[in-house]
């Protein structure tokens, strides 16, 4: 099941939109949720779709893969979906079987609400899907870098994102050696009543903390050997390239913006 | 020969408010110079790490002064000083932190605000030193242990400094890991003449340095070269170390009557002594 899950994997590529710069991509991916908000008719909601699903080409991720991976956050739509169906009162009566009585309002809202979860959830996937963890860090460093006036640690907190991105493998690694080391020792964190279980992983979690605390330790010695003081006077080894290609992008979304905003009704 | 680092009567302890408590490094002097190759040896908790910590500025000694380049160390120089001090550990893991091969390199360089395009030279030029230049974008969980320590080391010799200092590198490394990285030790000190500092435990990697520093219960017990290191015999064997083997061998052979000139430290030396016993008689 982990392996189908996409939320906040990154799948290497060389398309067009993995090749964009993380910051166009992130402004994009955050204008884009407010942009979202302006669609209120069915013109403009066919709009983002139609636009959504072209990213989606453009990124040469399968919609059939994006689709299967996003299964939960689909079950999810269509969860809210139903429930703007039978709950919606308004408008003229569609259909009546029993006590379930469908109205056009409903059915508008509900197809409407959908798209747009849809449209929100796609963009960020394909986001995550073309862009580094490391890549994306980068870009909000950047991006974050006026907070900086007010007193946001900003520096601070993207090694702190790129150190533990650095170290999931690494603990994750660590979870497997330890969850076999007690297995060995008898405990049984796969079966059995759920009560027993909580129970099981304690003695998992415990050395795994410990072992953390130590690497933390270590690596903030290592860190202070090869001279970190903090981000004053740094330089960046990994640069970001803002080309055509950003530009681009970034046009894309004020036409798009300009387009919604004249079609809405 | 030039001075790099000297240690006089270096005195320290983790709790000074405690005056039961052992001291960690009790009165150590020693001197390092321009290009050698020196090994401190000694049992678990003799205070070598201790030190290696003492010698970056990671800990600051009670009594005594330590001098790099003929520099007192003090609080104020510190930074500059372990820009020219290139430190390796022993975990791997622990002291990795880009994402990639080339960021974990590039990361001395970047506090040190050097600029990108010298950068991207020097992180080439150090990766190629250790030979892992083709694996420049790897990520640490694709690395062997040896390759980590490599890159570890790469990341030290970025900021090309005067004196490298492994606190056990290879002692985490299966044998083949500890090769490699014992092998790249060397080719640089033959490359670059590069002054190497090596806390260990590997007394086969101890006998390859100029000198020996023997360490035991926070003193120093005994210095000097490998072989008259080595020569303490049972002395050693009291304080928790162990001989090579090809010395264990030779005192075993010995006892039983093979007749064999001197010690031998390393198993060549030991294997030409043998072949040649019997031309001698
Ligand atoms: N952070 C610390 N706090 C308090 N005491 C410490 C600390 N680190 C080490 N010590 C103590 O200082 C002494 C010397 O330790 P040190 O780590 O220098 O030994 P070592 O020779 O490096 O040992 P090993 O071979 O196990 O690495 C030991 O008695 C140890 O218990
Ligand atoms: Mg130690």
């Amino acid at each position: 099941m982990m392996e189908k899950m996409i939320f906040g994997r990154f799948m290497p590529g060389d398309s067009f939109v993995h090749k964009l710069d993380p910051r166009s991509k992130l402004l994009f991916v955050f204008a884009f949720i407010f942009i979202v908000f302006f669609a209120n008719n069915p013109v403009t909601y066919a709009g983002l779709l139609v636009f959504a699903l072209l990213v989606i080409f453009v990124s040469r991720i399968k919609l059939y893969f994006l689709i299967n991976g996003l299964k939960p956050v689909i079950i999810l739509m269509v969860f809210t979906f139903l429930l703007h169906i039978f709950f919606t009162k308004e408008g003229n009566p569609i259909f009546e079987w029993k006590f379930i009585h469908v109205y056009e309002e409903g059915l508008r809202q509900g197809i409407f609400i959908s798209i747009r979860f849809l449209v929100l959830v796609f963009m960020t996937s394909i986001l995550t899907l073309t862009t580094s963890p490391i890549s994306i860090t980068d870009g909000l460093e950047v991006l974050l870098n006026p907070f900086k006036k007010l007193k946001l640690p900003v520096h601070e907190l993207a090694l702190m994102m790129s150190i533990s991105l650095r170290f999931i493998p690494t603990l994750m690694d660590e979870t497997d050696k330890i969850m076999k080391a007690q297995m060995a020792r008898g405990s049984d964190i796969s079966t059995g009543p759920i009560k027993e279980r909580v129970k099981a992983v304690v003695p998992l979690l415990v050395p795994l903390f410990v072992s953390a605390f130590k690497r933390a330790e270590d690596l903030a010695t290592a860190m202070e050997v090869r001279g970190y003081r903090g981000g004053e006077g740094r330089t960046r080894y990994r640069q970001l390239k803002w080309d055509g290609k950003d530009t681009l992008a970034m046009i894309l979304l004020v036409a798009m913006t300009a387009l919604l905003i004249t079609l809405r009704s | 020969m030039d001075e790099i680092l000297s240690l006089d009567h270096i005195t320290f302890t983790y709790s000074p408010d405690e005056p039961n408590v052992k001291n960690a490094v009790e009165d150590v002097s020693f001197t390092v110079h321009e290009g050698e190759w020196i090994a401190i040896v000694g049992h678990n908790g003799s205070g070598k790490s201790t030190i290696a910590r003492l010698m970056n500025g990671l800990l600051f000694p009670q009594q005594g002064t330590i001098k790099v380049m003929n520099e007192p160390l003090t609080e104020e120089n510190l930074w500059e000083i372990r820009s020219q001090m290139g430190m390796v550990f022993q975990n791997p893991d622990n002291q990795f932190v880009g994402a990639t091969v080339q960021d974990d390199v590039a990361f001395a360089l970047e506090n040190n605000g050097i600029p990108y395009k010298e950068m991207v030279k020097r992180v080439h030029e150090a990766l190629q030193q250790v030979k892992m230049d083709q694996l420049l974008n790897h990520e640490p969980q694709h690395l062997s242990g040896g390759q980590k320590q490599r890159v570890a080391i790469a990341g030290a010799l970025a900021l090309k400094p005067r004196l490298l200092i492994l606190d056990e590198a290879t002692s985490m490394l299966d044998p083949q890991g500890r090769a490699e990285v014992l092998a790249t030790v060397q080719a640089l000190r033959e490359e670059t003449g590069l002054t190497v500092l090596s806390i260990t435990h590997d007394l086969e990697e101890a006998i390859l340095a100029d000198r020996m520093l023997f360490m035991n219960g926070g003193e120093k017990f005994a210095e000097g070269t490998p072989s008259e290191i080595f020569a303490l015999g049972d002395q050693l064997l009291d304080l928790g170390l162990d001989l090579p083997f090809a010395m264990k061998l030779t005192k075993l052979l010995k006892q039983d009557g093979v007749e064999l000139q001197g010690e031998h430290m390393t198993e060549e030396e030991l294997v030409n002594d043998l072949w040649t016993s019997n031309f001698k008689k």
